[in-house]
């Protein structure tokens, strides 16, 4: 199986293993983030036997995030069993150009069907498609499909929002119209239609229902193929409502049990550097990612609705996999936190462009400080004892901060933690 | 006009703020709205979409780059306003046109199957988009700006479309590093009395405070029909953000 998207796909893929364990299977992961060719060789190569093949067990299972511009060239290669469609946000554009070429990308990986079968054979469209119904740009890629395609979405009026962001990636139909939403749940993924062609959002077969986002756990009522389950998870804010939600609808595809989702659902935890939580001393520490625009409005999103004072250590890095161009940030709508009046430290490598950012959506940073452990020093005095710093932090600039908490915590590092 | 300002408010256009948005150019909104608050300037704010109408007048125009698609989708429509826009170009309104944006600002834009996208002309420059599989102008860019009060600009490149100049055009500033219009001649935008096109993000305005001060001031003498100085501010972290990301396209070049 393999899992793409803009966002998502790390705890995404960590949910669909944990409830693949839970049915009894015996999942095959690539390390999170490592989600190109070479990420995913490493994975099978440290499982290969002394003769270089895979043990072909009944209960063996591959799961494997890939990078949305990845996928194309290793999809024949992969034959996935399923193929998961997150969402499509525009993202690193100095890397893959624009939004609608990864999109181009995965219409002709799709269209081209598998290898040794003549074109418009039937049969050669033997991947079954998992599809956010609710981002336009996934929910096409079923359109006149062939394959066998199972759709998940939201459907609670009650948790969207109340106005568009500003990052809004799908704004027209392939015939020209603006889209017309019922529902917007996060940037253009939502309850959509289109008046001039009856183009909408495709019935869900998996949807989430009385989602409540709480500060450090969300609960919904799963509607997976008829059968309603309660599910709770300790992560927050509606985009991971969706990962949650893709992985039922992945495990669903593959027949498990409704009641076994809710029960892996609830024990799975949370993945490396994903609303990760460390205990230091009186104080705790989370760390949450976000290296685009629709992750950090989310991220915003969830800290805004947070309990508590808002102390908010933001990291900006410019490496390559951060994305050289920081500009991005000037696409969130860091201003949803300004109400809340948070203590905002800044740093990365890009402290000085992110503390304009934030001056400039009216969030004066207390602290801009370079250095990683000093930074999250100065961070940590801006948090009273029993509450919580938040870290907002690009990829790289995780995994440092991470191994910095790790560290302090006296918990794993990322090589132990992913190993 | 609130009573202790002592300027009218500012009539700002932002141009399909909504479809040619996909690279943060909304910060040079964003930094203007900050900046005139600053000076006590009051700002009248007007979002013009497709189908929507161009108010009378504007002291400020704004339009950010889009994917070719989205380019496709306004060219027409931008360039039945070229001769609005042209008009208030030679009424000194200032204007700022990045990237796509620049593009349909000037003459034409071929894009990369060999149709011709019209323009609004407001500089004397054209577009060429190479094949698809043409390699893009990306990465950090630093120029030194022909206006002498700007100086150095800094920000981020990422375009497909090489542009040339017409005689009658004006680069707007000499690459340092970087690409420019054309990776050829060492031009970077175009300006046209108080319009600037330029493929710089970043958003550009933010951390080049200087540009952002050029152009308040632009805006101002256009609305209020008479040279205006405004007062030298504070600019803590942009001058920083300016200065660190310079460092890098300079850093950056050199690694080739």
């Amino acid at each position: 199986m393999t899992v793409t998207g803009t966002n998502g796909k790390t705890t995404t893929a960590h949910l669909l293993a944990a409830i693949l364990r839970e049915a009894g299977l015996d999942p095959l992961t690539n390390h999170a983030g490592s989600n190109m060719e070479r990420g995913l060789i490493a994975a099978l190569v440290a499982e290969a036997g002394p003769a270089g093949g895979l043990d072909d067990r009944d209960q063996r299972i591959g799961v494997f995030e890939v990078d949305e511009a990845a996928l194309p060239p290793l999809f024949r290669e992969l034959r996935p069993r399923l193929a998961i469609f997150l969402n499509l946000f525009r993202d690193q554009l100095d890397r893959y150009g624009e939004v609608d070429s990864v999109a181009i990308g995965w219409h002709s990986m799709l269209a081209a069907g598998s290898p040794d079968t003549a074109p418009g054979d039937v049969g050669a469209f033997t991947t079954q498609l998992v599809l956010n119904a609710d981002d336009p740009n996934i929910a096409l890629l079923g359109e006149g499909s062939p394959r066998t395609v199972t759709t998940f979405g939201v459907d609670d009026p009650e948790v969207a929002l109340h106005s568009a962001p500003h990052a809004s990636d799908a704004r027209f139909c392939p015939n020209g119209t603006r889209y017309r939403y019922d529902a917007i749940y996060m940037g253009h993924v939502g309850i959509w239609h289109c008046d001039c062609c009856g183009r909408s959002r495709p019935t869900l077969d998996v949807s989430a229902r009385s989602v409540i986002l709480e500060t450090d756990r969300s609960l919904a009522t799963f509607a997976i193929g008829g059968t309603e389950v309660a599910v709770e998870f300790p992560l927050s804010g509606l985009y991971t409502v969706y990962n949650a939600l893709a992985a039922a609808a992945s495990a669903h595809a593959l027949g498990v049990a409704p009641e076994v989702i809710a029960r892996a659902l609830s024990s799975a935890g949370a993945p490396f550097g994903r609303q990760e939580r460390f205990s230091l001393g009186d104080k705790t520490v989370r760390v949450l990612l976000a290296k685009n625009p629709a992750g950090l409005n989310e991220v915003i999103r969830t800290l805004a609705a947070s309990e508590g004072p808002v102390a908010v250590l933001a990291m900006l890095n410019d490496g390559i996999q951060d994305g050289r161009d920081v500009s991005w940030i000037y696409d969130a709508d860091l201003e949803m936190l300004a109400p809340r009046r948070p203590e905002v430290t800044a740093s990365g490598d890009r402290a000085d462009d992110f503390a304009l950012r934030w001056r400039l959506a009216g969030i004066e940073p207390r602290a801009v400080v370079l250095d990683t452990e000093t930074a999250l020093d100065a961070a940590l005095d801006a948090v009273q004892p029993g509450h919580r710093l938040d870290v907002v932090a690009t990829y790289t600039a995780m995994l440092d901060v991470r191994e910095a908490l790790a560290r302090r915590a006296g918990v794993a590092s990322y090589w132990e933690a992913t190993g | 006009m609130t009573a202790a300002s002592p300027f009218p408010p500012l009539r700002v256009v932002s141009l399909y703020p909504d479809v040619m948005n996909v690279y943060a150019d909304r910060g040079n909104l964003i930094a203007i709205r900050s900046r005139a608050a600053e000076h006590g300037i009051g700002l009248d704010e007007f979002d013009v979409s497709l189908d929507d109408p161009l108010p009378e007048e504007a002291d400020l125009v704004l339009i950010g780059g889009g994917q070719d698609r989205e380019q496709q989708r306004i060219a027409e429509e931008l360039s039945g306003r070229g001769d609005t826009l042209r008009a208030w170009a030679e009424d000194d309104t200032a204007m700022l046109a990045v990237c796509g944006g620049f593009q349909l600002f000037g003459r034409w834009y071929r894009d990369k199957h060999g149709a011709i996208l019209p323009g609004a002309a407001v500089f004397d420059v054209t577009t060429v988009a190479p094949g698809p599989r043409g390699p893009r102008a990306v990465g950090d860019i630093l120029i030194a700006s022909e206006l002498p009060e700007v100086g150095e600009v800094v920000g981020f490149e990422n375009h497909a479309g090489r542009t040339y100049l017409g005689p009658a055009a004006r680069p707007f500033g000499r690459v340092l590093n970087g690409r420019g219009n054309n990776a050829a001649d060492g031009s970077e935008g175009a300006i046209y009395r108080q319009a600037i096109g330029t493929y710089l993000h970043g958003s550009v305005l933010p951390k080049n405070p200087k540009l952002l001060e050029h152009l308040l001031a632009a805006a101002l003498t256009h609305r209020l029909g008479r040279p205006v100085e405004l007062p030298s501010l504070e600019a803590p972290y942009a001058n920083r953000a300016h200065d660190a990301a310079a460092a890098i396209a300079r850093e950056r070049s050199a690694e080739g």
